[in-house]
């Protein structure tokens, strides 16, 4: 994967692929939790299936612990792809 | 396609579709017009009359080689579906194997045998599947159980105890994915004429309310309906095919 990946393609990624697991559009912003966008387990299964597929960067159980927002997933994502 | 207007694209899976139950289910989901994967370990050449009938049944598949204790061949089998029929929304889980004998003498290399083939990689491929199910948002998976496992079979504890979390692992893994337009069945036959089952003797036939085997046909219908969009809200449950053996 290019490692040239900003995090602000990432975003743009994440934000698409919250939509598709459906997320209020209006919500979906940097400072926003998965938690305010309502995402449950299962769909933290699949966004990470996402990232996977279209960063090639695997996130684990652990790591999701450790990012609060979205904004935080996307420069965490960035900076391993 | 899929089995009617309204199924999203994609392919069946069944393991050990050469034979018996595996091959009728094959047929039948062939003839609900899914592209089906009869996968296979040891009889290529009942993988193939398996293969015919389906295209009798008007419909089409290719037979895969897998060892299901095998991630990796798994894992092929997925890809070789995927590659030409789109993502696989029918699995069905029938691969399965006997090794029979009181607990006492029961060997630990029979027990792992059968908790393998019966159990494990019914998991690994459920698992493998739940991936393309779930952006799908439709999915089917149907595990072939068996009445031996709520019910006691002296000789069968290896078997009874796959069978038996068979059914539980389908419970939970409806539970999971429930959400997602993903149903998860399992389906336990009782005495139904196969090879698997001629060396039995009489003694439980006679147990059969039906008083007669089943055939591999009348369990496969239950699947081609689990299958089918009727069987949307049908989830999380075993069906008994064994002509009242458990009632």
């Amino acid at each position: 994967m290019s490692s040239s990946l900003s995090s602000d393609d990432v975003y743009a990624g994440l934000r698409e692929a919250l939509i598709g697991l459906g997320a209020e559009q209006e919500q979906i912003t940097p400072a926003a939790t998965f938690e305010q966008l309502d995402v449950d387990s299962l769909d933290m299964v699949e966004l990470a299936q996402i990232v996977e597929e279209r960063f090639g960067v695997s996130i684990k159980g652990s790591d999701v612990a450790k990012i609060a927002s979205l904004g935080e997933a996307a420069q965490w994502i960035s900076d391993r792809a | 396609m899929g089995a009617s207007a309204g199924t999203p694209q994609g392919a069946a899976l069944v393991t050990g579709a050469s034979g018996g139950i595996g091959a009728a289910v094959a047929a039948a989901l062939g003839g609900d017009h899914w592209p089906v994967g009869v996968c296979y370990r040891t009889h290529p050449e009942r993988a193939q009359e398996t293969l015919e009938a389906i295209e009798r049944a008007g419909g089409s598949g290719i037979a895969i080689k897998v060892d299901v204790r095998d991630r990796a061949q798994l894992e092929g089998a997925f890809l070789a579906l995927e590659e030409r029929y789109g993502r696989v929304l029918v699995l069905v889980n029938n691969a399965g194997i006997r090794a029979d004998d009181l607990a006492l003498s029961l060997s630990d290399h029979d027990w792992s045998e059968v908790i393998d083939t019966n159990l494990s990689a019914a998991f690994a491929a459920s698992r493998r599947a739940l991936r393309g199910m779930l952006r799908a948002r439709f999915g089917r998976i149907i595990n072939i159980a068996s009445v031996v496992g709520p019910r006691a079979n002296a000789g069968q504890a290896n078997y009874a105890a796959a069978k038996a979390g068979l059914i539980a692992m389908t419970r939970c893994i409806a539970v999971e994915v429930a959400r997602r337009g993903i149903t998860v069945n399992a389906i336990a036959p009782g005495l139904i004429e196969t090879e698997m089952t001629a060396d039995l003797d009489g003694s439980l036939l006679a147990a059969v309310p039906a008083r007669r085997a089943g055939r591999p046909e009348e369990v496969a219908e239950c699947a081609r309906f689990l299958a089918s969009p009727g069987a949307s809200y049908i989830t999380g449950t075993a069906l008994f095919v064994d002509g009242g053996l458990s009632a």
